[in-house]
C-alpha cells in the first residue's frame, strides 16, 4: 500500500515539475509583460474547471468536426461525420459503414465546410449541429447528446455543394452549389457550359422534433457559382440570401475569367413562396439518385437508404420569388445581422465591403426598380438597394459576424486582419492582425439573433512561424480576441486541425447538461447485442461465424473459440456491458483489415475478420480501462477450411 | 397527559419515515470518480443513489475480493428491520393515545423508548457486523491483495459513521433523512415522557 502511494505521489510530483518548468518556458517567450499576463488570465481555465463555450470548428479537408472549448483553446473531441475514422472506428465497423454510402458507392473521405448549430426563434437551441461536404455533396446532422453524427442526406443533382446555412427556426437548410453542372447531367461539351449549365439550390426540410432530414425542393438556379448563403432573419426571415461568383459563367482560367464582371450578385430567394408553389403542386419531379444513412442510437446502427427522384422548381415559374442584388468582385461572404437588416457582401477582390439593406430591397421590389434580368429573373438597381458602405477597410473582405450591439466583424484574408465596424454608421472603430490570411471568424451565436459577442475566433489559412515547425504541413492556426471592450484584444493563439472553413460556438450551458453519459443496456436494440455475460455464444452459418461477445472491466466473454476455420467470415459482435461514466473498451484482432472497434458503455459494435493462416490467434482491449486492462485479452483457434473441430467458446473454461 | 400523549404519538409516527428515506447512506469518492459512487441504506434494501452505482460499486469492490451488495432477498434484516419499526411505531402510537386519555402513565412512554434504544443499538450492532463482514471477508481469488503493516490482509470495512481512507476511495458514512425523522421520533417520546411526568407530579 504505502509503495503505491510513494510511486503515485511521485507521479504527481514529476506532472507538477513538468508544467512548471513548461511555465516558466512560456513566461519567458511571452512578449508583453502585463498585457500578456492578463491575456494569460483571461484565457486561463483552472485545471478541472469548464469552458464558458463550446466552439465547433469544420475540419475542412479532414472531413471531421472538432470540438473545442472556449476561451482556453483546449481541444475536446473530434467528431467523424465525412470521413472514416480509425481512431473510433467510424466507417470501418459494420454499423457504420452505411453512413459514408453514397450514390457513388462507399465514399470514404469528405471536405467539410460550414456548419451551423440548431436555432429556435432566431436563437441558439444547442440541439444539433448541421454541416455539409463539398466534394461529394451531402448534409450531415450531429446530435448534440451524444456528439455523433447521426444523418448523413445526399444532395443529388449539384456539384461543389457550398453555400450552407440553416433558417431561423430549423425549418429548411440551404444547400447550394459550387461547380455548376448540366442539369441533369448529361454527356456535352464543356465549352458548351454557359447557358446550359445550373446552379440547384436545394432545399432539405429539418423535422422540428426529431432533426430528421429530407429533401423539400431544388431551385433550379442558373450556372453560377453559389458561395455561402445565410437566413434572413426577423424582419427578413423567409428569405435565404446567398453570393454567387462566376457570374461570367466561365469554364476554364476561372482565376480570371470569372473574375472579369464588375459585379457578381447577392441572390435573395424568398424561401416561404417557393414552399408555398410547390406546397400547392408546383414543381416537376426530376430523376435522381441519392442516399440518405440514418444512424440509431437503440439500433446502435447506421441504415443507408437510395431514394430517386427529387422536386425541382424552375425559378422563372415563381415570379416574386428571386431577386438579384449586384454586389462588386466576386463575393464570398453573406451574412445577415442580427436584427435581418443588413445584408453585408464581402467581395472578396474588392476593397471595400458592400452593405445592402433588406427594408430597400423590399422597397425596390415594390416600384420595380430594375436594371435588367439574370435568365428572366429581376436585378434589382444597386443604388436603390445599398445601405452603405465600409470605405477602405482592407483588402480581401471574406467573412463578417455580429457582437449584438451593433457592431460588425469583418475578416481580411489578404491584408490578415480582422476589422471592427459600426453598423449604423459603418465608420470602422479597430483593426487587428491575424496571422496568417484569415479566412472565416466567429462569434458565439454570431449569426443568429443573439449573439454572445465576448469573444472572436479567427480562422487562418496560412500559418509559417506561428507554432515550432512540423515539416512542410502546419496545422492551421486560430486566433482568439476578447471583444467586450471597444478594442479587440489578442488572447489566444492554437492550432487547429484541417482546413478550419467555419466555426460555430455556442454557451456550455445550453449544451453540457443534455450530454449523455452511457448508452442504456436495457435499451440496446442491436441484433447481436448481449445484455449479460450468459448471453454471449457463438454461432456457424455456412461459413458466416457470429460471435456474440461482451466486454466488462476486465475481460471478453467468451475469451476463447476453438472451431474457426480459414475462409470463414467472423463477425465479432462486441457489447460493452458497463453503465459507467467514460468506462469505453476497444477491440482489436490480429489480421482483421479494417479498424479496431471504440464501444462505448451500453454499446455494441461489429469487428468483420476473414482470418486467412491456421494457428491461435490473439485478440484484445484497445483501451486502457481499468488496472487489469493488459489482462483483457483472448484467443482464437483458426484451422484448415477442411477441418472438424468443433465450435466451442469458454471463458475461465466455462462455456 | 394530552400533550405528552400527543408528543408520544407523533413521535412513533416520526418512524414511518424509514419507509420513505434511506436511514443511511455511503458514498465512495475517488480521483476517477469526482462523481461519488453513492448507496442509500433503506430499512427494506439497499439502493444506488444514481441508477447504476450499485453495480458500479460491485465493479470496482470486484478487484479487492468484496462480495456484492447484497439484494433484499439475501439479508434477513430487510425482512425483519419493517416488521420491527412497523411494529414499534403501531405500539407507539397505542401507548400514546392510551397516555392521551390516562390509561397508561409517562412510564410507559419511557419504557417504549428504552425498548427502542435497545433495538436501534442492535440494530447498528447488525449493521456494523455486515460491514465488516462486507469489508473482511474477502474472496481469496481477489487479484488484488493487500496486507497491513502486519502482513494481516488489509480491512476494507467502511465506516459506520464518518470518513474513512479505503485505498483510492474516500469512504463517507452518514446517516440520511430517514435516520434523522427517527432520531427526532425518539426525541420526541423522550419529551413526552418529561412532560408527562412533570404534569403527574404536579
Ligand atoms: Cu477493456
Amino acid at each position: 500500500m504505502k509503495h503505491i502511494f510513494k510511486f503515485a505521489a511521485l507521479g504527481v510530483l514529476g506532472l507538477f515539475m513538468q508544467s512548471c518548468g513548461n511555465n516558466t518556458e512560456s513566461s519567458k517567450q511571452g512578449s508583453g509583460g502585463l498585457m500578456a499576463a492578463s491575456a494569460a488570465e483571461k484565457v486561463y481555465v483552472a485545471p478541472g474547471e469548464h469552458d464558458e463555450y463550446y466552439g465547433f470548428f469544420s475540419g475542412g479537408f479532414s472531413g471531421q468536426l472538432s470540438v473545442y472549448g472556449l476561451p482556453s483553446g483546449r481541444m475536446l473531441k473530434v467528431i467523424p461525420v465525412f470521413s472514416q475514422d480509425a481512431e473510433k472506428g467510424y466507417g470501418y465497423n459494420e454499423e457504420t459503414k452505411a453512413m459514408l454510402n453514397t450514390s457513388y458507392g462507399f465514399v470514404p473521405w469528405g471536405d467539410l465546410h460550414h456548419l451551423d448549430i440548431s436555432q429556435t426563434n432566431g436563437e441558439l437551441d444547442g440541439r444539433w449541429i448541421f454541416t455539409h461536404e463539398n466534394n461529394t455533396p451531402r448534409v450531415a446532422r450531429i446530435d448534440l447528446t451524444t456528439f455523433e453524427t447521426v444523418e448523413i442526406l445526399e444532395i443529388p443533382n449539384s456539384a461543389g455543394n457550398h453555400s450552407f446555412a440553416i433558417t431561423e427556426n430549423t425549418e429548411y437548410l440551404v444547400a447550394g452549389t459550387r461547380f455548376s453542372i448540366p442539369s441533369p447531367q448529361k454527356d456535352m461539351t464543356i465549352d458548351e457550359m454557359k447557358g446550359n449549365f445550373k446552379g440547384p439550390m436545394t432545399f432539405v426540410k429539418v423535422d422540428q422534433e426529431t432533426g430528421g432530414m429530407e429533401i423539400a425542393f431544388q431551385v433550379i438556379m442558373p450556372g453560377f457559382s453559389f458561395d455561402l448563403a445565410h437566413p434572413g432573419r426577423a424582419a427578413s426571415h423567409g428569405w435565404m440570401f446567398a453570393t454567387t461568383y462566376n457570374s461570367e459563367e466561365a469554364n476554364t482560367l476561372l482565376e480570371v475569367n470569372a473574375s472579369q464582371n464588375d459585379k457578381d450578385y447577392i441572390v435573395a430567394v424568398n424561401w416561404k413562396k417557393i414552399e408555398e408553389y410547390v406546397n400547392n403542386g408546383g414543381g416537376e419531379m426530376m430523376p435522381a439518385e441519392y442516399a440518405h444513412n440514418v444512424f440509431d442510437h437503440h439500433k446502435h446502427s447506421a441504415t443507408s437508404t437510395m431514394k430517386e427522384g427529387i422536386m425541382t422548381v424552375n425559378p422563372t415559374d415563381v415570379p416574386g420569388a428571386i431577386y438579384f442584388l449586384p454586389t462588386p468582385k466576386s463575393p464570398h461572404g453573406c451574412d445577415v445581422d442580427p436584427t435581418g437588416e443588413y445584408i453585408v457582401g464581402s467581395g472578396k477582390l474588392a476593397a471595400q465591403v458592400t452593405v445592402h439593406s433588406f427594408s430597400k430591397m423590399l422597397k425596390a421590389i415594390e416600384e420595380e426598380n430594375f436594371i435588367g434580368e439574370v435568365y428572366g429573373m429581376p436585378v434589382l438597381n444597386y443604388d436603390a438597394v445599398l445601405a452603405g458602405i465600409v470605405e477602405e477597410p482592407g483588402l480581401g473582405p471574406l467573412h463578417t459576424e455580429f457582437d449584438g450591439k451593433g457592431n460588425a466583424y469583418t475578416t481580411f484574408f489578404i491584408s490578415s486582419e480582422v476589422v471592427k465596424w459600426r453598423l449604423s454608421d459603418f465608420e470602422i472603430l479597430d483593426r487587428k492582425p491575424t496571422y496568417y490570411s484569415v479566412g472565416h471568424l466567429m462569434i458565439p451565436g454570431g449569426n443568429s439573433q443573439k449573439p454572445f459577442g465576448e469573444y472572436l475566433v479567427a480562422m487562418n489559412k496560412i500559418t509559417k512561424d506561428r507554432y515550432l515547425p512540423t515539416g512542410p504541413e502546419m496545422n492551421h492556426s486560430a486566433q482568439l480576441y476578447d471583444i467586450s471592450g471597444e478594442k479587440m484584444e489578442l488572447l489566444l493563439d492554437f492550432p487547429t486541425i484541417g482546413e478550419p472553413h467555419y466555426a460555430a460556438g455556442i454557451p456550455a450551458d445550453i449544451v453540457k447538461q443534455n450530454s449523455k453519459k452511457i448508452f442504456r443496456l436495457d435499451e440496446n436494440e442491436h441484433k447481436y447485442a448481449v445484455k449479460n455475460e450468459s448471453e454471449t455464444r457463438v454461432e456457424r452459418d455456412g461459413n458466416e461465424v457470429h460471435v456474440y461477445m461482451s466486454m466488462v472491466r476486465s475481460h471478453f466473454a467468451p475469451d476463447n473459440i476453438e472451431g474457426i476455420k480459414v475462409g470463414d467470415k467472423v463477425y465479432f459482435h462486441v457489447t460493452n456491458l458497463e453503465q459507467d461514466f467514460d468506462v469505453p473498451h476497444g477491440f482489436a484482432m490480429i489480421g482483421a483489415n479494417t479498424a479496431e472497434l471504440l464501444v462505448m458503455p451500453g454499446g455494441t459494435k461489429t469487428l468483420l475478420w476473414e482470418p486467412k493462416k491456421e494457428g491461435v490467434w490473439p485478440l484484445y482491449c484497445t483501451d486502457f480501462c481499468s488496472a487489469l486492462h493488459q489482462e483483457m485479452q483472448g484467443y482464437v483457434r483458426v484451422s484448415p477450411a477442411n477441418s472438424n473441430v468443433e465450435l466451442k467458446w469458454s471463458l475461465d473454461g466455462e462455456s | 397527559m394530552k400533550k405528552s400523549g400527543i408528543l408520544m404519538t407523533v413521535g412513533s409516527l416520526l418512524l414511518l419515515g424509514l419507509f420513505i428515506f434511506p436511514l443511511w447512506n455511503i458514498q465512495l469518492g475517488a480521483p476517477q470518480y469526482p462523481d461519488p459512487l453513492g448507496m442509500n441504506i433503506y430499512i427494506f434494501g439497499i439502493e444506488g443513489e444514481e441508477e447504476f452505482d450499485i453495480q458500479n460499486i460491485d465493479g470496482v469492490n470486484k478487484y479487492i475480493g468484496m462480495k456484492k451488495i447484497p439484494k433484499p432477498e439475501e439479508m434477513w434484516e430487510f425482512e425483519v428491520f419493517p416488521l420491527v419499526i412497523g411494529g414499534m411505531a403501531a405500539l407507539g402510537v397505542l401507548v400514546g393515545i392510551l397516555g392521551f386519555f390516562g390509561i397508561l402513565g409517562p412510564n410507559w412512554f419511557l419504557a417504549w423508548f428504552i425498548l427502542m434504544s435497545i433495538l436501534g443499538l442492535l440494530g447498528m450492532y447488525d449493521f456494523n457486523n455486515w460491514l465488516l463482514d462486507y469489508g473482511t471477508d474477502l474472496d481469496p481469488n481477489a487479484v488484488i491483495k493487500l496486507t497491513d503493516e502486519e502482513g494481516n490482509p488489509l480491512n476494507y470495512k467502511p465506516p459506520l459513521w464518518g470518513t474513512d481512507q479505503i485505498l483510492n476511495f474516500e469512504a463517507k458514512s452518514y446517516p440520511r433523512t430517514g435516520a434523522y425523522l427517527l432520531f427526532l421520533g425518539m426525541f420526541l417520546t423522550l419529551i413526552a415522557f418529561f412532560t408527562g411526568r412533570r404534569v403527574e407530579k404536579s
